[in-house]
């Protein structure tokens, strides 16, 4: 009654079209370079690691790594400790313009990029933060502050008020109450939240390109210029690829059940 | 649940404030600025009042022809992808599999799509639809079609609308999915009784139910697609010719390639004041269910 006929066939088709591509950058991140180009095999006939292992030992590439999750963390963090209080006031407190600043929050969430990408840097490099991680982490900020006021939000208003009263009852100040009690309560609401903010920080490209030139080069960037430049090393170009990837599949199992949630901002 | 009222609450979301006050507003008033000049290089700046808008509107300058032709590329790119991804995305919801381990594994790969960075989702659909390289193209050119996304404008078109149905059918999969479990075991039970057709529940019961979500998801991959930049920048490049050239990418060449900054600015309000008002569409609609919501709860 709740499924349709034929539905195992209809997942499974749609499994194996969203797992196709993803196999064959997989597959060709194991190739050498004369395989790709030579021959069409379905599978590495003589696997490589060769394309992993420059990765791993070229600082040019490694960095881009190092400085993509240095900017990703820097904002995870920012934007969650400025979230966690505002996320409490909106889901416990009526204030002046709490409407209004909700739905600008939103507004900011949805701002296309590529608006901000001349303004911020002119921004940045007046304020001599052009090409460091904190631009780019501050940046990022526009979008994923809102998203994660709005994700705790969800998770606070889960918590019984009864709880506060009874906190602020037994002496707790607010502070106190807030770490010793609320915090450990919505745990997994910040892991949700952090997941979240630490994903999109991570996929995006084009604020991180822009705010960085040599120091604080993200490793998608890295991937657009470097491959261009050096003619096409299309194993090299899928191995960094398959690294991007990892992080999103490594806590993929964790949050399974939230996805739906963080991508609806926490109204689903 | 009652909120008091508390305006010392606006301590609490100073912090909030003030990181995206200085992330979205001091941007903001250097783009309104901009829109309004011209610049020769050099920082020297001349008043320009309304006229790059005025340009933008008109189809015959070429400032306007290009804007207006990639915001007309954009809008049926965005309908395409809805008409495919919404379609699809309830059939895959409905195709779920009900319980047992099948459940988190087909989550786990529905999600995996969602999140991988953008331009490696352009650099996986360039590799797979190479016509020397990737299966994709291999395949189709083995079979007989002339496919190649780099020189055909239709290919081109035809990838990037491929690579969005695959990066984003999920999410409004998953949508939905969530819509569809909250649908009580007893509704079935009810229609099992009436002898309802398949289509008669989907009709009476599931759909209904997932009407929320479903707005969301419209409105979400609405407005992702508009503003959709990284993927085919990375795939065609905004080609062949200007085929697949979409808002966005056209600011970035005006803004960042040509340092037009008046141009950029002025094409950049016009841009976010759409993207604003489908925003408040979207937050009226979330706000009223959220309030439905509540009063349902409350009489219950």
């Amino acid at each position: 009654m709740h499924s349709i006929p034929g539905r195992r066939l209809i997942m499974g088709l749609f499994l194996v079209f969203l797992l196709l591509p993803i196999y064959w950058l997989v597959n060709m991140s194991f190739k050498t370079n004369s395989e790709i180009v030579s021959t069409m095999t379905l599978w590495p006939h003589t696997p490589t690691l060769q394309h992993y292992k420059r990765i791993f030992t070229d600082e040019s590439w490694y960095s881009g790594y190092i400085n993509s999750l240095t900017y990703v963390v820097l904002n995870t963090i920012i934007s969650i400790s400025v979230a966690l209080p505002a996320a409490y006031a909106f889901s416990r407190y009526r204030f002046l313009g709490d409407k209004h600043l909700f739905f600008w929050l939103l507004s900011n969430r949805m701002a296309p990029a590529a608006v901000y990408a001349l303004p911020f840097f002119n921004l940045y490099s007046a304020i001599g933060l052009f090409d460091t991680p904190w631009a780019v982490a501050l940046a990022h900020c526009i979008f994923n502050v809102p998203l994660a006021v709005w994700i705790l939000e969800g998770f606070v208003s889960g918590v019984p008020r009864e709880i506060d009263e009874t906190a602020f009852l037994d002496g707790y100040s607010f502070p106190r109450f807030f770490i010793k009690i609320l915090v450990p309560l919505i745990a997994s609401g910040i892991g949700v939240a952090a997941f979240f903010c630490f994903m999109f920080s991570w996929v995006e490209l084009l604020l991180a390109r822009t705010l960085t030139s040599v120091h604080a080069k993200p490793i998608a960037a890295i991937m657009t210029r470097t491959v261009s430049a050096a003619g096409m090393d299309w194993g090299l170009l899928a191995a960094a690829g398959v690294l991007t990837i990892i992080p999103g599949a490594l806590v993929i199992w964790f949050v399974r059940n939230y996805i739906a949630r963080g991508f609806a901002l926490g109204r689903v | 649940m009652d909120k008091t009222v508390n305006q010392k609450a606006w301590f609490l979301v100073l912090p909030v404030f003030l990181v995206v006050a200085f992330s979205a507003v001091l941007p903001l008033m250097t783009v309104v600025n901009y829109s309004m000049q011209d610049t020769f290089g050099n920082n020297q700046f001349f008043w320009n009042g309304v006229g790059w808008f005025k340009e933008l509107l008109d189809p015959s300058t070429d400032l306007g022809g290009r804007f207006l032709a990639s915001l007309g590329r954009n809008l049926f790119f965005s309908l395409v992808i809805l008409a495919i991804e919404v379609p699809l995305g309830i059939v895959v919801a409905l195709s779920m599999p009900r319980e047992g381990w099948t459940v988190a594994a087909c989550l786990v790969i529905l999600a995996l799509p969602l999140l991988i960075p953008w331009n490696v989702v352009g650099t996986i659909w360039q590799i797979f639809g190479r016509p020397d390289i990737g299966l994709l193209g291999y395949a189709l050119n083995a079979i007989g079609f002339d496919y190649n996304y780099v020189s055909n404008d239709v290919d081109a078109w035809v990838t990037v609308i491929v690579m969005d149905v695959w990066h984003w059918t999920s999410l409004v999969a998953l949508l939905c999915y969530a819509g569809l479990k909250s649908i009580p075991e007893a509704y079935y039970q009810a229609a099992q009784i009436d002898g309802a057709s398949r289509w008669a529940v989907f009709k009476a019961i599931q759909l209904p139910k997932m009407n929320r979500v479903l707005l969301i998801a419209v409105l979400l991959r609405f407005m992702d697609s508009f503003m959709i930049y990284t993927e085919p920048f990375v795939v065609t490049g905004g080609g062949p010719g200007n085929s697949t050239t979409f808002v966005s990418i056209e600011l970035v060449k005006i803004a960042l390639g040509q340092f037009d900054l008046g141009k950029a600015a002025a094409l950049s309000l016009v841009y976010n004041l759409i993207i604003l008002i489908v925003c408040w569409i979207f937050y009226t609609v979330m706000t009223n269910a959220g309030a439905e919501r509540a009063v349902k709860e409350g009489a219950a």
